[in-house]
């Protein structure tokens, strides 16, 4: 990929199909950490540093083990499972080699096994058969496009906190409504790419 | 813990929420007369009936959510006609009476009304209508002023960004040209300008900024000279946009380096949406993403920036 | 927990008092990403609720052999099992509905209402009451689904199922089966459905003040 095709796809994965806004995965993190902007930023880091090597594995798992063997319609349990360990392995490493990163995310590590979004990329890379180099930059811009909306949404939800919001309304689906109007204004975006 | 951030009416304006509010329907009026003048009888409807809806949307909310009624502070007047202006003469009665609907009750008063929405309530209402009735919003229902041409029927005609060589710069002054009913003479909308900045009720800071940002990043990515530029920054809902939307107290940032920061990437936005885009026109999406981005503008840039309170300081 | 169960309150609970769309609001990307038509809701609801009943009978039936340390996984690897049985079945059976839910179906490993009634569920109770709260759950996710789903369908694109309702002359507004739409419908119904409890809840307190 030439860099002008990397920076195009980049604003593809950020701003056009947006993770949040567009493909709606990572939808539970998003709603659920997002009232503070530090825990957002957070949030959004782990789960770019998680999406990016999960690509990497899954990329190599697919097409140097399933695909020999045969053994494609093994693509999700094994994908969870790379997913889990490596989860599970970030956290360890992280903890013995950067505590002050660890104790920013550690608390959100364990909940990315179970956030869509990774898994979303790994098959989406997969379905549409993405070479390596493509896999790592989805994952990585994918995951950026997460974060800056997370990001955004927590700015708003604190602006929020003070809102006389209608009783009904208050958290989930207030939230929701947000989002939904964020949603409108990306979709300023379509065609850029 | 988080940062409290003041919402419009700000204590220290001595102008009440009701005199302001009143101060730009009255800066709208000369826009709005323009755009009935060559719109003709359609144009007026559709001013009628947005205005309308988000009024009676207001009252019949807060008579619902027993709250105080206060429809005559004139927010919703000014939402119903900043939507009504922002959509094309021949857009359909029920979609403005849906529009100004949308406006009021979805995005303002379910964040708790006045002073708590964190979008336009129009624009937000016009990118809705946009997406939903693309037929009715796209470049094909703008139709050519009938005035101006005597004798010749409303005609669907390119917009001028479209074909912005099509139409001079007088023209575009005037409001001889295609586009909704409120962006077409800039001329009226630097009246309304003028006339809210001598009034104190707006900064000139946002919309000259806004407004020399596209110029200058028109210049710098689409290229094609200085009076190209003039002529696109000229060009559908820059101006408009500028002076009555990307203003808004609610939705846009408070200190002055957050506004010309806010300003600057409105206009970068919608020199990109235009250029590379599917929409023709970007400066609602522009004016949107912005007021999102506005809490954390004003959270993150440093409560004082020297430089620029020191040139604040001497020109007062 | 040794107090008995019946079998009717646990299958129930998954439908109204602890419905998991309206009321715990687990699984929001599938309800968002795919109710943009009564039928995609109704298939997906389908495929997760088959996934729900298998997968707690299975959790259920090896609880006392899963060593607590490793349970996440274990009901991850048990989940997965079930989420590819369905893929393949709906890929063989349904390619229609496969194509349009899209990388939903395999995303059902990940969702995480299956994964908490394992956990909060399945892996304390017996078989019986396990496959009752798979279906209560099921059901109760499947009918909030088609439920967005119809809305959605019949604003967005004046149908429902397929089947033009609001007649040739009217002009769906397209915003709500696009992604905002998702979000915008489901935000709504969400605050309607809390304004419908606490009138409820309003109710039953002033009946027990009264019968006091």
């Amino acid at each position: 990929m030439s860099i002008t095709e990397i920076l195009l796809f980049m604003v593809s994965c950020i701003l056009t199909n947006n993770f949040i806004f567009s493909r709606f995965l990572g939808c539970c993190p998003f709603l659920g950490v997002s009232s503070k902007v530090e825990t957002s930023v957070s949030m959004g880091l782990a789960v770019t540093f998680v999406m990016t090597i999960a690509s990497l594995f899954c990329w190599l798992i697919y097409n140097l083990l399933l695909i020999p063997l045969n053994l494609t319609y093994m693509s999700t349990i094994s994908f969870i499972l790379v997913i889990a360990a490596l989860v599970q392995f970030v956290e360890m490493f992280l903890k013995k080699s950067s505590p002050t990163l660890y104790s920013a995310l550690g608390i959100y590590l364990p909940l990315i096994t179970t956030n869509c979004a990774v898994l979303g990329v790994a098959t989406l890379n997969m379905n549409n058969a993405y070479g390596l180099l493509q896999s790592v930059l989805n994952g990585t811009f994918s995951a950026l496009g997460f974060l800056l909306a997370i990001v955004l949404m927590a700015g708003v939800r604190e602006r929020l906190e003070s809102s006389k919001i209608p009783a009904c309304m208050k958290g989930f689906p207030i939230t929701l409504v947000s989002a939904g109007l964020m949603a409108v204004a990306f979709m300023g975006f379509q065609g850029l790419v | 813990m988080s940062l409290r951030i003041s919402t419009a009416p700000h204590m220290h304006n001595p102008l009440t929420t009701q005199r302001l509010m009143l101060n730009v329907v009255i800066a709208l009026i000369p826009t709005a007369v323009v755009g009935i003048y060559a719109f003709g009888l359609s144009a007026a409807l559709v001013l009628a009936v947005s205005v309308a809806s988000a009024v009676v949307s207001e009252l019949l909310w807060q008579k619902i959510a027993r709250q105080p009624v206060r429809i005559n502070d004139f927010s919703a007047v000014l939402t119903g006609l900043i939507l009504g202006l922002n959509l094309p003469s021949t857009a359909p009665w029920w979609m403005a009476m849906i529009g100004s609907a949308f406006a009021i009750i979805i995005v303002k008063q379910l964040f708790g009304g006045l002073g708590d929405n964190f979008l336009n309530p129009a624009l937000a209402a016009r990118a809705v209508l946009l997406a939903s009735w693309p037929v009715h919003m796209a470049a094909s229902a703008y139709v050519a002023p009938t005035f101006f041409q005597a004798g010749v029927d409303a005609v669907s005609a390119a917009t001028p960004l479209s074909s912005p060589g099509s139409y001079t710069l007088m023209q575009r002054l005037l409001g001889q040209i295609p586009g909704t009913i409120g962006e077409v003479s800039k001329a009226a909308i630097l009246l309304g300008f003028l006339f809210l900045v001598c009034t104190g009720t707006i900064s000139w800071r946002i919309p000259v900024v806004m407004v020399g940002s596209v110029y200058v990043f028109t210049l710098l990515i689409v290229g094609g000279g200085f009076e190209s530029a003039l002529i696109a920054t000229l060009s559908g809902g820059v101006l408009f946009g500028a002076v009555f939307m990307a203003t808004d107290y609610v939705t846009s940032p408070i200190r002055p380096v957050a506004q010309i920061i806010y300003a600057l990437l409105i206009g970068l936005i919608i020199v990109l949406i235009r250029q590379f885009g599917n929409y023709p026109e970007g400066v609602t999406y522009g004016i949107l993403l912005m007021n999102i981005a506005t809490p954390l503008i004003d959270r993150f840039l440093p409560q004082k920036i020297y430089g620029i309170q020191k040139k604040e300081a001497k020109k007062a | 927990m040794s107090e008995k169960k019946s079998l009717g309150k646990v299958f129930f609970n998954g439908i109204i008092p602890e419905n998991p769309t309206f009321r715990l609001v687990l699984g929001t990307c599938p309800t968002l990403a795919v109710t943009s038509s009564a039928l995609n809701g109704l298939g997906m609801g389908a495929a997760a609720t088959f996934v729900l009943v298998c997968s707690n009978i299975a959790i259920s039936l090896l609880r006392k052999f899963i060593p607590d340390q490793v349970r996440i996984p274990a009901f991850i690897v048990v989940i997965c099992t079930f989420v590819t049985m369905v893929q393949l079945l709906m890929q063989a059976f349904l390619p229609s509905l496969y194509e349009s839910l899209g990388i939903f179906i395999p995303l059902i490993v990940v969702n995480c209402i299956i994964l908490a009634r394992a956990e909060a569920f399945a892996s304390k109770n017996g078989p019986v009451l396990s496959a009752a709260d798979g279906l209560g759950m099921g059901i109760g996710f499947t009918l909030a689904l088609t439920l967005i789903g119809t809305i959605r369908e019949l604003i967005g694109s004046g149908s429902v199922f397929g089947v033009n309702l609001l007649g040739a002359s009217y002009e769906p507004m397209l915003l709500i089966v696009l992604a905002s739409g998702g979000f915008l419908t489901f935000g709504l119904l969400l605050g309607v459905f809390n304004l419908i409890v606490k009138k409820i809840e309003k109710k039953n307190a002033a009946k027990e003040a009264q019968a006091a």
